[in-house]
């Protein structure tokens, strides 16, 4: 058996949809929906890649570059805006970011 | 093609990055103390921006990533001087709180910079780039109040679901570009005829649906209320308009341009989002009791109005630089209105504490009367000329059913507006308010001029220029 374009879409499916149950499934800490999002955006850069290979087309890894950037950006930019969260609340539990309803 | 007439294009954009890059240099040095002039220097720089994009030539660049028309250009000059406004709206905003922070107007710059990507954005990457730009920015704009548990839940709230949407579109642009075999719009326009099938309508709906997050249409809207109500009130005038601006000349970009052949495919998709939009935004906004959060659902009904006029196609895209202009100027009037509104120091959130304005402060009475008037479309403010652009657009494509949907809903929003303007002119005043900060008491008042008798110039000078503008797009 060899590998085909295939197996890799199918295991950046199986990823990216990991990755967006965790964010949904998860009631317990934020960190994990920081991952679930690192996850997400892993698996489309498994897709990008896959494709790129396949198509002998440099534009998906172009972007998948630019998709690792912008990942380590918004880890960044998540882990600060849960410091903030956390300083004000002194927890991360996700059932605790409830103060506004309705 | 050469790398000097790129530049030319692109100046705009070169003059807010270098500018917000510098700024932010300025801005280390003087620290806090030095928020005035780092506002000063970034408004200046949005003035500029403002000027290269009035007087720029057409054209693309960088291998088709950047595309400079009319459309464009039209909506970077209306956003550079929206988030001017905002500029100085936050000034005003955070000097009253007593915590001045220089990186406020720079995170401005660097969210307008993102958007004016946004709607010039010909392939795959720069509207990714551009979309993660603008988001980014907001982000960390709404959990700006660092030291406020609801600034920073709201904060907290849009990152994780403008992430979840960020990976959505993702995935939808990835496997687009692989059954498509190319990122730009025209070559994916040409494989979806060559080569149509199921993978490119999937990796279309994930793109719809990504983009539909960050215009906060129906489904996708939950996060909208509660940024609204806990974020700053110039990020939310901010995110209530401009970003959502350029997210839906985006989404009209991708869908008459990269898939114009496929119309008859996304239209459904659209128009599904455009109802539920409207469904949601009217009968959420019904039971709000918080002023931030019923302008939440009320921008959700708007939505639906826009995506209306993005599924029309055609003479859509006109109806849809007309009614987000006139859109963007009366959400901005009503929440510069909100934050007018102090009593005893606290600001007013509340929609029962609007109770006898009338008596108290009748100015303010009378401009947010005329901007809540205007939002439910009543003529002949501005927000009536929005809605007729749209149902024109809508009856010109056939589609008359969702037309008098679109009628309905504003007929339910004319309920809440009504009740705000019942409680301010009828019911008795409790106590008696501060006085109003002058710089969102006159933002209101010009919004208010505007909304009436300003629209009757702006329909004479802008709508010629719509109209220009929408006869070469997607082409």
């Amino acid at each position: 058996m060899t590998l085909g374009l295939a197996h890799f879409l199918i295991v950046s499916a199986i990823l990216f949809t990991i990755g967006v149950f965790g964010i949904f499934v998860n009631r317990r800490n934020v960190i994990i929906i920081l991952m679930s999002i690192e996850l997400i955006l892993l698996a489309v850069n498994i897709n990008f890649v896959a494709f790129s290979s396949y198509l002998h087309n440099v534009q998906g890894q172009i972007m998948a570059m630019f998709v690792l950037t912008v990942a380590a950006a918004e880890a960044a930019v998540g882990l600060a805006i849960l410091v903030t969260f956390f300083r004000n609340r002194g927890d991360i539990k996700v059932d605790d970011a409830s103060m506004m309803k309705g | 093609m050469d790398l000097n007439f790129a530049l030319h294009l692109s100046t705009p954009e070169l003059i807010l990055g270098i500018g917000a890059i510098v700024i932010l240099v300025f801005g280390a040095f003087r620290g806090d103390k030095g928020m005035t002039s780092v506002s000063a220097l970034s408004g200046l720089c949005l003035l500029a921006a403002a000027f290269a994009a009035a007087t720029s030539d057409y054209g693309v660049a960088y291998n088709g990533s950047f595309v400079i028309d009319r459309v464009g250009l039209f909506v970077k000059v209306t956003i550079y001087v929206a988030a001017l406004f905002i500029i100085v709206l936050g000034q005003g905003y955070f000097d009253r709180l007593n915590s001045r922070r220089f990186e406020f107007p720079i995170l401005i710059l660097l969210a307008t910079l993102g958007m004016s990507m946004m709607v010039s954005a010909g392939d795959l990457i720069a509207l990714y780039i551009g979309l993660e730009l603008q988001s980014l920015a907001m982000y960390v704009l709404a959990a700006f109040r660092r030291d406020d548990a609801k600034s920073s839940e709201a904060g907290l709230k849009y990152f994780v679901l403008g992430a979840l949407a960020s990976g959505l579109l993702l995935y939808g642009a990835s496997l687009v570009y692989g059954f498509a075999g190319s990122m730009n719009f025209h070559d994916i326009a040409a494989a979806t005829v060559k080569n149509p099938n199921t993978g490119l309508i999937f990796g279309l709906v994930f793109l719809i649906s990504g983009l539909a997050f960050k215009v906060s249409a129906a489904p996708f809207h939950m996060w909208t209320p509660d940024v609204y109500e806990g974020a700053p009130t110039p990020v939310v005038a901010f995110a209530a308009g401009a970003p959502k601006f350029a997210a839906m000349v985006l989404l009209a970009r991708v869908l008459q341009t990269g898939f114009g052949h496929q119309a008859f495919q996304w239209q459904q998709v659209i128009l599904l989002l455009s109802v539920l939009s409207f469904v949601i935004g009217g009968l959420g906004g019904l039971m709000q009791k918080d002023f931030k959060r019923l302008l939440a659902y009320s921008s959700i009904a708007n939505m639906g109005y826009a995506l209306l006029a993005i599924a029309a196609g055609g003479t859509g895209v006109s109806a849809l630089l007309m009614f987000f202009v006139m859109y963007m100027v009366d959400t901005l009037g009503l929440f510069s209105g909100q934050m007018a509104l102090k009593r005893n120091g606290e600001p007013i959130t509340q929609i029962d504490q609007l109770a006898g304005l009338a008596k108290l402060n009748m100015p303010l009475t009378i401009a947010i009367t005329m901007l809540a008037l205007s939002v439910l479309g009543m003529p002949p403010f501005a927000g009536f000329w929005s809605k007729f652009f749209v149902f024109g657009a809508a009856i010109h494509a056939g589609l008359w059913g969702f037309a008098a949907a679109g009628l309905v809903a504003s007929v339910i929003a004319a309920f809440y507006y009504l009740r705000i303007l019942k409680l301010m002119w009828f019911d008795a005043a409790p106590a008696g308010i501060d006085a109003s900060p002058a710089e969102a008491k006159w933002i209101t008042y010009l919004a208010a001029a505007f909304a009436f008798p300003g629209i009757i110039v702006f329909l004479w000078l802008a709508y010629p220029l719509a109209q220009a503008a929408a006869i070469g797009f997607g082409g």
